[in-house]
């Protein structure tokens, strides 16, 4: 029993809150034991009150009603729940959710209900939760609440918009609020009110409840508020799709930038074909698997660093395989661009051939760090994931990287002066076989960064070079090449039509008009985006 | 515009550049270039690096299409409108900067690709070569002093019998207009020699614009000289005229050479 | 094509390994039948018949490879999309063959082949209408390849995209179209793409003498091919792709439309590929989208280059010997067979840059004399001589 003046302050409350039924609050065991009433009438009245009492102590109770576990002890007639097995039933208290026993079933009598009684428990399971200490459950109790309005639960949101401290959790809740005047507020100018509410969130589930609402509600004034407020969110649905769509656009731009990086700088600055260089940006995600590996079974503490680890790892993995492959190959093949592409398809072979053989063909489990992991939603409906977020600020991070190197250090200005006038520049002392190797070596390094990056967002295969070796040249000759500015607006632009297209013709279809767009626009400009003009270029 | 006042008979006229203006992403390689060479002209232009001689003839043969600024070939035909292929077939005939020839190919090879006559693909799946064709190549390998290589592959001749590989080639187009780029670049003395005695040759019949940097050659082609300085001409005249003004010292042969 | 006669006789004179390789084949294409069809099994000279169609395969694989040496060894247009202009002329000739298996399908329909069935379609889309007709389907064996390739080489040339663009550009041109024959609804089977053929103009596919006919077929046609590829090589033509190849703007600035020649050859080359496509179909039994990877298409490039670029009969001599090779790797070492063409692509463009057919100096020195003394004649005939110098 509570003291007299709390439960004179409870009364008021109710009083003033017009709740239904008693005037004085109630317990949870007697809110328990009103279940086991025997007409609906009194259980659907029960319910109610289980709802306007606000206690979610009872959403065990009602979830187990809901799903015919709720049982009724013949002897003590309590409610408790029940788990049939064979003849006896496990039991556990309702309230508490600790066992307490079996029982045969010949003890038990099940609590019926019907589908009104069901909507009723729904709507109270909704309420119930507005309270819970977990804002997680806050969150889906309003959206539930949202979805389908109940009777008798427009003062219960009331008081949890109140308290609510979250301001997204909050904003949950008065959509919730509205929905639930507009779906049973008898007053046409409260509906209009609950329309104006919900018009200012755009939501794709607010224009569909607006939608049906414009058609069916009685009254011409809240249709007409339903209608103009459809136009508004539609216009905003529009736009936020248009930013998703954007913002995909540029996750996969960055991710086509860290693939053709790379090879803006050993075929845009060193004119060399390398078609293995998919393969390297797959060795820099074996890396990464391997890194992970190492610390999964040696510091598994430190599993959130793996990637900081990788990621030097695999730029000095494919640095100097990339290395390798310069002095031991192309090198012989310098200003014989076809051969040079044959040639490194070869190594493009083994490599694949090779990491089959040591990690098997299957796919390698790559995991992410537990900052990478997770998302967050902006208005709209417009998630965004954190570890694409990364990944387009690691892709700007690189290429800014290797901007400065090649603008800012002695070796970026060897590495120009070897490009634009090899003669000239050995004649001034410069070693061009072996700015040549670490040119090469750092474009290869960068693929490896790169698969450190994709092992993050794609299938760790033997195959993972191949489905971006394509895309990235066409970048590159997209954007111009010779021209790191072209190959970032070449990536994002490639990223962003695609993403625009794909709504229209579906991925792959959005793909191909990708790739005729592309042949078709080399055809108008050879040279790409930003071509160098004059005669320097046609050597 | 000066190019116009002076502008002569137009059948005199085998090549009329006027006003050619070519930007190159902000560089001008030719500023409003204006001047004209007569038929059957021998005519020099020397200007130091990046003067622009070579743009020039790329804007001539098709190659390079200028911002502003027309060109016209016999008084008639604006070569701005045409293509390197149309160009060439209307008689104009280029020789590079550095000597290009079909490596893979024999010398006759070479000569009998540049065989003027019709070029279309079908015209070629069906030629054959007659006697009075046959002739012709077996003259000008006469005149470009190759008979006893014409069977040897073009890529193994020296430097300075590709040059005049190449200048046989022109010949064999039998054009109106030669553009020829450093001709003599990489020759002997004697090679120098005997290239002046072919091109002075050459030029009454037909009409040479020959763009060299060897002061000594251009002196004793003894013909008009052009000076181009940063994309359009400074002066022009005899070699001994040319020579005095201040100008042309100033900027080109001031520098030495 | 009309060559002038003696033009392309004498070229063919000229020409020693053209003369084994269309000895060997005329000799195959009837041999390898009477072999299988009337030497016993028993008899140790018995061929039985999955070799006559596995070699049957290779024939096809050499003609492709024959098509692309066109290009690429003589007039440096490397197509790394070739695939793309074999596969159509294969879907051309699937597409017959699933019509002639009318309601022999697993679902008996008549009308629509059973991929479409099983997709709910209900009548046949209009790009299959005519190809129950031989004749009009070996006119689209010819006309699809030889159209994709005019078109695209005619975008291409026209705006000079040549050297690496060009083969970049290809190799997406190939990868777009695979992705679009994968899709279900472009109504070519899909990933599955066309199989479970019965018969071609009647004769049982399965049945000895069928696969025997399809051999000799493939035999002759690939020596027919040879004679065409030789004779527009040998002619003036030849020596101006030979030009275009070398020294492309000097091509240009003698007066010649180098694009025209470029389509020209692009456009022949595709047809050939085509027609090489279309043989193989009815061999193998099935066409699918995955004869258009770029991986598919590259490994072209490496059979033209491991027998020799720029001879026409070192392609055919690859085609065959690098999937000779590649089925018995695969056989034997399936672990091993990537290694290898990895190695080939490698070792052919360091050390053997003419191919194996670089390896044997009689065949050039034979040819070169040849020459000289046609030349010394003051002959008209000038043969294309891709043995000397580099292909660039």
């Amino acid at each position: 029993m509570r003291s007299p003046v709390i439960a004179a302050i409870a009364a008021l409350l109710t009083l003033v809150l017009v709740l239904p039924a008693s005037l004085r609050a109630e317990t949870a065991e007697e809110l328990l034991a009103a279940l086991a009433a025997d007409g609906f009438n009194e259980k659907i009245a029960a319910v109610e009150r289980i709802a306007a009492s606000g206690d979610d102590r009872l959403v065990p109770a009602l979830d187990a009603l809901l799903a015919g576990d709720l049982y009724v002890r013949k002897d003590d007639n309590v409610p408790v729940i029940g788990k049939a097995q064979g003849s006896t039933v496990v039991l556990r208290d309702a309230l508490s959710g600790s066992e307490i026993g079996q029982a045969p079933a010949a003890e038990l009598e099940k609590i019926r209900i019907n589908n009104r009684l069901r909507g009723i428990a729904r709507g109270a399971i909704g309420g119930l939760t507005l309270f819970s200490a977990d804002p997680a459950k806050r969150r889906t109790a309003a959206k539930a609440v949202f979805a389908a309005p109940q009777e008798g639960l427009y003062e219960v949101l009331q008081r949890a918009i109140e308290r609510e401290t979250d301001a997204d959790i909050r904003s949950q809740l008065e959509m919730a609020l509205a929905a639930d005047r507009l779906a049973l507020a008898a007053e046409p100018a409260e509906r209009v009110a609950a329309v104006a509410m919900l018009a200012k969130f755009a939501t794709p589930d607010i224009r569909n409840l607006l939608g049906s609402v414009a058609q069916k509600d009685a009254d011409p004034a809240v249709r007409t508020a339903a209608v103009d407020a459809l136009v508004d969110i539609e216009k905003r649905l529009a736009l936020w799709a248009s930013v998703g769509a954007v913002f995909q656009g540029i996750s996969l731009g960055s991710v086509l930038l860290l693939a053709a990086v790379g090879l803006a700088i050993t075929f845009g600055v060193m004119g060399v074909i390398n078609m293995a260089h998919g393969e390297l940006v797959m060795l820099g995600a074996y890396t990464t698997f391997v890194v992970q590996e190492v610390f999964r079974t040696r510091f598994p503490g430190a599993f959130d660093h793996s990637l900081t680890v990788a990621v030097p790892l695999a730029f000095l993995v494919s640095g100097l395989f990339g290395i390798a492959i310069e002095r031991g190959i192309i090198r012989h093949l310098y200003g014989r661009p076809l051969e040079t592409l044959l040639a490194t398809w070869g190594i493009s072979l083994i490599l694949q051939q090779m990491v089959r053989s040591i990690f098997g063909p299957t796919n390698r489990e790559v995991g992410a760090p537990s900052w990478m992991s997770g998302a967050f939603e902006i208005a709209g409906g417009l998630v965004l994931t954190y570890n694409r977020i990364v990944i387009v600020i690691f892709s700007l991070a690189v290429l800014a990287a290797i901007a400065i190197v090649m603008r800012k250090t002695a070796f970026g200005l060897r590495m120009r002066a070897v490009t634009q006038n090899r003669q000239m520049a050995a004649s001034m002392g410069i070693r061009t076989g072996r700015i040549d190797a670490l040119t090469f070596g750092l474009g290869s390094g960068i693929a490896g960064v790169a698969g450190v990056a994709l092992s993050q967002i794609d299938n760790v295969s033997p195959n993972l070079g191949q489905s971006y070796i394509i895309d990235s040249f066409l970048v590159v000759v997209f954007g111009g090449v010779g021209n790191l500015w072209g190959t970032l607006l070449g990536a994002l632009s490639l990223g962003i039509v695609n993403k625009f297209l794909e709504p229209y013709a579906g991925a792959v279809l959005g793909k191909i008009f990708v790739l005729i767009a592309v042949i078709l626009f080399i055809q108008k400009r050879p040279r790409g985006l930003f071509a160098l003009k004059g005669r320097a270029v046609e050597v | 515009m000066n190019a116009l006042q002076n502008k002569p008979e137009q059948t005199d006229t085998i090549l009329y550049i006027d006003g050619v203006t070519v930007d190159f992403d902000g560089f001008r390689a030719l500023n409003a270039l204006s001047f004209y060479v007569l038929a059957g002209e021998l005519r020099a232009i020397i200007g130091p690096n990046g003067a622009g001689k070579t743009t020039m003839m790329d804007v001539v043969t098709g190659k390079t299409r200028p911002s502003s600024g027309m060109v016209y070939f016999n008084g008639t035909v604006d070569l701005t409108r045409l293509d390197e292929a149309r160009i060439a077939n209307l008689g104009i005939g280029r020789k590079f900067q550095k000597p290009t020839v079909f490596e893979n190919q024999s010398v006759f090879e070479n000569l009998e690709l540049a065989l003027s006559g019709k070029r279309g693909v079908f015209e070629s799946l069906l030629f054959r070569l007659n006697g009075e064709q046959r002739d012709r190549v077996d003259e000008i390998l006469e005149t470009i002093a190759l008979t006893a290589q014409r069977h040897d592959r073009a890529g193994s001749l020296s430097h300075g019998q590709k040059q005049w590989l190449e200048i046989g080639m022109l010949l064999m187009q039998d054009p109106d207009l030669l553009l020829i780029d450093e001709p003599v670049a990489g020759m002997t003395d004697a090679e120098t020699a005997q290239t002046r005695q072919l091109l002075t040759s050459i030029a009454g019949k037909r009409s040479v614009v020959v763009v060299e940097h060897d002061m000594e050659f251009v002196r004793e082609l003894d013909c008009r000289v052009t000076v181009l300085h940063e994309g359009s001409v400074l002066a022009e005249g005899v070699m001994a005229a040319v020579q005095n003004d201040e100008r042309v010292i100033e900027v080109y042969l001031g520098r030495g050479d | 094509m009309a060559f002038g006669r003696a033009p392309l006789i004498a070229t063919l004179l000229g020409d020693t390994g053209g003369q084994i390789l269309l000895a060997l084949l005329i000799t195959a294409a009837v041999l390898v039948p009477v072999l299988n069809l009337a030497v016993p099994p028993a008899s140790a000279f018995h061929v039985p018949t999955y070799v006559v169609s596995l070699t049957g395969k290779y024939l096809c694989f050499a003609m492709l490879a024959l098509s692309l040496d066109l290009v690429w060894g003589f007039c440096g247009i490397l197509s790394l999309g070739h695939g793309a202009f074999f596969a159509l002329g294969g879907y051309a000739m699937g597409m017959h063959l699933m019509r002639e298996i009318g309601d022999r399908g697993v679902y008996g329909n008549a009308e629509l082949p059973d991929f479409m069935v099983f997709l709910n379609w209900k009548e046949l889309p209009w790009y299959w209408h005519g190809f129950d007709n031989f004749a009009f389907a070996l006119l689209m064996v010819m006309l699809v390849p030889g159209l994709l390739a005019f078109v695209f080489g005619w975008l291409a040339f026209r705006s000079r995209v040549t050297g690496v663009y060009l083969s970049i550009i290809t190799q997406a041109m190939t990868f777009a179209l695979m992705l679009a024959f994968f899709r279900n609804d472009m109504g070519f089977g899909g990933n599955n793409g066309m199989t479970d053929f019965k018969d071609v103009l009647g004769f049982n596919l399965q049945a000895p003498a069928t696969r025997s006919a399809l051999f000799a077929l493939t035999g002759l046609l690939l020596a027919a091919a040879y004679v065409v590829c030789r004779g527009i090589v040998g002619s003036r033509l030849g020596r101006v792709l030979l030009a275009v190849r070398d020294a492309e703007s000097r091509t240009r600035f003698l007066g010649y439309r180098v694009e025209h020649y470029k389509l020209f050859v692009f456009t022949v080359s595709g047809v050939l590929a085509g027609i090489a496509g279309a043989l193989y179909v009815p061999q193998v039994g099935i066409i699918n989208p995955s004869e258009f990877s770029p991986a598919t298409s590259i490994e072209v490039v490496v059979w033209a280059a491991v027998g020799g670029r720029g001879t026409l009969y070192g392609a055919v001599l690859g085609g065959i010997l690098v999937n000779f090779g590649k089925s018995y790797f695969t056989g034997a070492l399936p672990e091993a067979w990537l290694y290898v063409l990895g190695f080939l692509f490698i070792a052919v463009t360091l050390f053997l840059p003419k191919g194996i057919v670089g390896l044997i100096p009689g065949l050039i020195h034979r040819r070169r004399t040849a020459l000289r003394k046609k030349q010394a004649a003051a002959s008209p005939l000038a043969v294309a001589r891709p043995h000397t110098g580099e292909v660039r």
